[in-house]
């Protein structure tokens, strides 16, 4: 038992007064920030960023998981009170949510999701405990080809599964991978890209890449067909469930958490699948099929539960192989580059105590998130009628303000703007944003990689494909490219076959 | 996201757009790996000249297919959202102003300091999004960064610029 000793001296060192109040500190800045219409839990977590450069890594580790959860949990309560979600992830939240928030009954949808995103947190996070150290051991003995698979396979899960045009999906992780090019090549020290700048050697900051493309770009994507009038806002009173209510959540709670953790795990995986999942089973166990669409709590509870599993399942490739498997794990990546930590197998090793202590406090937060959001929830609704230029205009300041920090030049500003016009043009053409950010992350990574194999192999091509791993990522991949193909195939056969019977 | 009835009529010529600019980034990636000297050691046998290149071809190659895609009328979806009219057409004057925001800050950060600049953004920005109380909006402007300066950057040690107000923050 280990990993529990490991636990628990992670416990040992969040819980000290200071600690606690960052950790507060967080889960109330993240929730009020993730609550604000526009926001995602992505773009939460990159303009908070930057608040937590001037702390110590466990200390910074601590606030930022407030952030995260706070974030995650903001995002929900928007889609519910709004109808309008901004993150994919919470569509179906939003389905029966506002309906059931529509119906008068804003304060059990709140609850269920509130209460639901704590058990399925808090199951997450042990999964997590439990799962990533066998990921990890198992990580430690692949090697340099085994990596480089596995880092083609985050480009296909990325371009290929999220982006319903594949096309763009290749562009923007191109682009990703372009702009991870600039700077000075580590291993023969040549400069690539910078173009004879030479703030530009160090490469472009992820952060700065990140705050663009999700919170510059998100801004003037919106700025340009703001919606004059606010959408309507339901009012809430302090969330509570009867005994009803609570007889009608626990399972799909449970359900939810169980599809969201090995979804969010898989290199490929995210929260879109598994809350449709979660949402279809729920309809049909359920024993008020017909309230469905008119606002079923067990349609609110469920595909929460599997948002935030799945949101606790993406820690473990991004905690053990150093692999962001959505926008916000990508953002959570950049930020643990920016204090000089490279997560991946000898993470655990070598800052063990770190690790620990990041896991403890996703503990922590979770249950701080419960106990604040449960009576602050008409706080956080009367977030959402914040005036618009207000809005927009705040997301600017802050993102200028966070991109600052991280060199504390001015080119980095220029950057940003450039940055969010790439975003802007991305939502304007409906490029995804996600492949161009894993691109960002992973492409140097990647790149070395197929270097130390090929340096394994003498420069001999055959060095990028080795061990039985790597054959099943390849195979992987190739399933997921030729999914589209394979899948006109087989609705064909199904189609036939139903014509036949 | 979900459909909108964007005004598609005559396919999105404007998607060329994009086409060309993927196949100059190409272009300008492949010119700038060609600089590069090949030093292949045993070390590392490949140089730092490949990848760039195949990233440049594979830009030049994405962005023809793009082209095919575009020609047979294929379309992105563009992004939508709470706050969104998807209806309504690019509103060049708000960007143009909120640009024109960021830059102002870009240029008066480091000589003015951050406590100054960063209310210029704010107020300038909210000026451009469409509201009109300028007073209130100079309030909020200097409220939010000297909440800012004061908490980030004395509180939690995050580098922000004090400018020509040094001493007297």
């Amino acid at each position: 038992m280990d990993n529990l000793t490991n636990l628990l001296n992670g416990f040992g060192d969040v819980l000290t007064p200071m600690n606690l109040l960052l950790a507060l500190l967080g889960v109330t800045i993240g929730t009020a920030v993730g609550v604000l219409p526009g926001i995602g839990p992505a773009m939460t977590v990159a303009l908070l960023l930057p608040i937590t450069y001037g702390l110590e890594p466990t200390q910074a580790f601590i606030m930022f998981a407030g952030i995260f959860y706070g974030g995650m949990y903001g995002g929900s309560t928007t889609s519910i009170l709004l109808n309008t979600p901004g993150e994919s992830s919470s569509v179906v939240t939003a389905i029966e949510g506002n309906k059931m928030a529509r119906a008068g009954r804003a304060a059990q949808a709140l609850a269920t999701a509130a209460i639901g995103s704590f058990v399925a947190g808090t199951i997450g996070t042990v999964l997590l405990v439990l799962v990533a150290p066998q990921v990890v051991k198992f990580a430690i003995s692949l090697g340099a080809p085994d990596y480089f698979a596995i880092m083609l396979l985050a480009f296909a899960g990325a371009t290929a599964v999220l982006g319903s045009s594949r096309i763009r999906g290749f562009a923007a992780l191109l682009l990703g991978l372009v702009i991870g090019l600039v700077g000075i090549d580590r291993v023969t020290g040549q400069e690539r890209l910078t173009f004879g700048v030479p703030q530009l050697a160090d490469g472009i900051d992820v952060v700065v890449v990140a705050v663009g493309i999700f919170a510059v770009g998100e801004a003037l994507w919106v700025a340009a067909h703001l919606r004059r009038r606010a959408a309507e806002v339901i009012p809430v009173g302090r969330p509570w469930m009867g005994r009803s209510d609570w007889r009608r959540s626990w399972k799909p709670w449970l359900r939810g958490t169980a599809f969201g953790f090995p979804f969010g795990a898989l290199p490929a995986g995210g929260a879109e699948i598994p809350t449709f999942l979660s949402y279809a089973t729920e309809k049909k166990l359920s024993k008020h099929p017909e309230e469905f669409g008119r606002g079923a709590i067990e349609g609110v509870a469920g595909p929460e539960a599997a948002n935030n599993a799945s949101a606790a399942g993406t820690l473990v490739p991004m905690l053990a192989l150093g692999l962001p498997t959505n926008a916000t794990a990508a953002v959570m990546l950049a930020a643990f580059t920016s204090y000089g930590i490279q997560p991946g197998p000898l993470l655990f090793e070598r800052e063990s105590s770190l690790v620990w202590a990041l896991i403890a406090s996703l503990f922590i937060g979770n249950l701080l998130l419960l106990l604040l959001n449960l009576p602050l929830a008409p706080a956080w609704a009367r977030l959402l009628q914040i005036p618009r230029p207000y809005l927009y205009a705040g997301i600017l300041f802050f993102a200028s303000m966070g991109a600052y920090a991280v060199n504390s030049q001015p080119l980095d500003l220029l950057l940003l703007l450039v940055l969010g016009l790439i975003g802007f043009g991305m939502r304007r053409f409906g490029l995804p944003v996600l492949p161009l950010i894993i691109g960002v992350i992973l492409g140097p990574i990647a790149e070395r990689q197929a270097r130390m194999s090929l340096q394994l192999s003498g420069g001999d091509l055959s060095g990028l494909v080795g061990g039985p791993v790597s054959y099943v990522i390849y195979a992987v991949i190739v399933l997921l490219i030729g999914w589209p193909l394979l899948r006109r195939y087989v609705v064909r056969q199904d189609r036939e076959r139903s014509v036949v019977g | 996201m979900t459909s909108q009835p964007q005004d598609l009529r005559g396919g999105d010529r404007a998607q060329y757009g994009v086409c060309a600019f993927l196949a100059l980034v190409g272009v300008l990636v492949i010119m700038d790996a060609a600089r590069l000297q090949d030093v292949a050691t045993s070390n590392d046998p490949i140089g730092p000249k490949p990848v760039p290149i195949l990233l440049g071809a594979l830009l030049l190659l994405v962005a023809a297919l793009y082209a095919v895609d575009v020609a047979r009328g294929g379309h992105g979806q563009a992004e939508a959202g709470e706050d969104i009219d998807p209806t309504s057409p690019v509103d060049w004057r708000t960007v143009l102003l909120l640009i024109a925001a960021f830059v102002v800050n870009i240029v008066l950060i480091d000589r003015l300091g951050w406590v100054i600049s960063g209310a210029l953004l704010f107020w300038g920005s909210a000026y451009a999004l469409g509201s009109r109380h300028h007073v209130r909006n100079l309030v909020i402007a200097a409220g939010l960064s000297l909440a800012t300066f004061y908490g980030f950057a004395i509180g939690l040690g995050v580098n922000l610029p004090a400018g020509v107000l040094q001493g007297i923050l």
